[in-house]
């Protein structure tokens, strides 16, 4: 097994007694002394700190960047205006998802935030897509999320110019003398923010976020229920190269002008598989939200069959929704499975457990729209 | 460093046993166990009347991380079983040794009992562990 990388809040996690584990080629801490179940809950009500440093930022400088990202990605670039981020994908000739990530305009260049276990791939295929023209740029920053309904109160204490941001606003402001890139976003369902911060300093921001008394550090295991619950993809489970933006439930990241009555339709790799499936409507699955109705946690491989015992599907991602009550998951179906209040059965040790389809998100998102 | 209380008996699986004194058992999991499994949300208990094995799998427990199997310490008859986690699994983890149990077992064999690991024996496999 390669050695695995640390981010710079190796040392923070193991002060917080962070218990760590493999993920994604680095050591992360999977829980703090609290528990998922706490930490999950404190984020909630109050306030989570999150490590999301493995995860890759990215510049590209060039000329016209945006129309060259178009040629990528299947998001409206071109209309992102300056200080606006966006959720895209990258996709495959196929229609298949390589990568779904953050886009920010950041003025003269684009800043791309990139799943850990898919950043050399996605960096490389960035370079190759878009030529000498362009410079696509690594870079060595931590970043941290601070999420939760008690985020804009600390935030207001070191850096209320931030507080000033909505849901999917971006800007560069100093916290102690820190040069910090915020935006108002993140994987919780909550409002938030996410701090890109340079390497040496990403410690000590940490730590100082930590002295408030809302602010708890969380681990991965709260990570992935809050965003399970937030109805959010975790690329590599609920989203890959096999399944297509259509099938995923993800046609609102396909701009509206990049489809066949747009403005700058298509050109982007897979468009043709894509946009047909956006027409036609003829895709065999959709990805779908899962409510359990007893308290047995469906987790991700279980099968998933119709009142006739018929297998329509699979779960891709699952566990107990602390907040929801209710063990929650998504998964695909076949499509005319797929309308929400319908009964199924996911098989879990040998046993039909009745599962309704839900809608997504499983919680009311706290997002400040503005 | 966990609760390994002297008047229990324990498997090396990390089930712990107390003698009824009556021909019973009682069972549950180890407060190691518990802490390793994390925020237990689901717990599927086995059926009163049903007939253990020693080593069978007699139910699950499941924590917002994991699955984990529970393996019967001994062999005997399901008499009665906390239904108590249903509603509750948080029992698990707040109260192992006593809230927590999780069936009542009449023991096929009671000299079965002197088979199981003394709480001494069962601290060193828990301190190997954490090694």
């Amino acid at each position: 097994m390669s050695e695995l990388n640390h981010t710079p809040l190796y040392a923070f996690h193991q002060d917080n007694g962070g218990k760590m584990v493999p993920f994604a080629g680095y050591e992360m801490p999977v829980q703090y002394p609290m528990g998922v179940k706490k930490e999950h809950e404190h984020t909630r009500s109050a306030c989570g700190l999150f490590d999301v440093s493995h995860m890759g930022q990215v510049l590209v400088h060039g000329a016209n960047v945006a129309e060259a990202l178009e040629t990528l990605l299947p998001a409206d670039i071109v209309g992102l205006e300056q200080g606006r981020q966006r959720y895209s994908l990258m996709t495959n000739d196929s229609g298949g998802i390589l990568d779904d990530l953050m886009v920010v305009n950041a003025g003269d260049h684009f800043y791309l935030v990139v799943n850990a276990a898919c950043k050399e791939q996605d960096i490389a295929h960035l370079r190759t897509g878009l030529g000498n023209d362009y410079r696509v740029e690594e870079l060595d920053r931590g970043l941290l999320a601070l999420q939760g309904p008690k985020a804009e109160a600390v935030m207001h204490r070191l850096c209320p110019a931030a507080c000033d941001l909505v849901f999917m606003e971006h800007a560069r402001f100093e916290i102690d003398g820190i040069p910090v890139w915020v935006s108002r976003s993140g994987y919780t369902g909550e409002d938030g923010f996410e701090i890109s911060v340079p390497a040496d300093a990403c410690d000590t921001l940490a730590r100082r976020l930590c002295e408030e008394e809302e602010v708890e550090p969380i681990g991965l295991g709260a990570r992935d229920s809050l965003r399970l619950e937030a109805g959010l993809c975790l690329y590599g489970h609920d989203i890959d190269t096999t399944t297509t933006p259509v099938e995923a439930s993800l046609i609102w990241a396909v701009g509206k002008p990049r489809r066949r009555d747009g403005e700058r339709p298509g050109g982007f790799p897979g468009a043709d598989v894509i946009l047909h499936q956006i027409e036609a409507r003829d895709h065999a699955r959709k990805r779908v939200g899962l409510m359990g109705e007893g308290r047995a946690p469906v987790r991700e491989g279980a099968e998933l069959f119709d009142a006739d015992g018929q297998a329509i599907g699979q779960v891709t991602s699952g566990s107990f929704g602390p907040s929801v009550g209710h063990p929650v998951a998504m998964g695909y179906v076949s499509v005319e499975y797929a309308e929400a209040g319908n009964s199924v059965h996911a098989e879990v040790r040998g046993r039909k457990l009745p599962m309704k389809i839900a809608k997504m998100p499983f919680v009311t998102p706290g997002y400040r729209r503005g | 460093m966990s609760t390994i209380p002297s008047n229990l008996r324990y498997t090396d699986s990390h089930e712990w046993v107390l003698d009824n004194g009556d021909g019973t058992a009682t069972l549950g999991i180890t407060d190691h166990a518990q802490e390793a499994l994390g925020d237990v949300v689901f717990v599927e208990l086995p059926e009163v009347g049903r007939e253990l094995e020693t080593g069978e799998e007699f139910g699950v427990i499941e924590s917002v991380k994991a699955a984990s199997d529970l393996y019967s310490p001994l062999t005997g008859e399901v008499v009665e079983i906390n239904d108590a986690l249903e509603d509750a699994p948080e029992a698990i983890n707040e109260s192992p040794y006593e809230d927590g149990w999780v069936a009542k077992v009449q023991l096929s064999d009671r000299e079965q009992l002197e088979s199981l690991l003394d709480a001494d024996a069962y601290s060193r496999i828990v301190e190997a562990e954490q090694e």
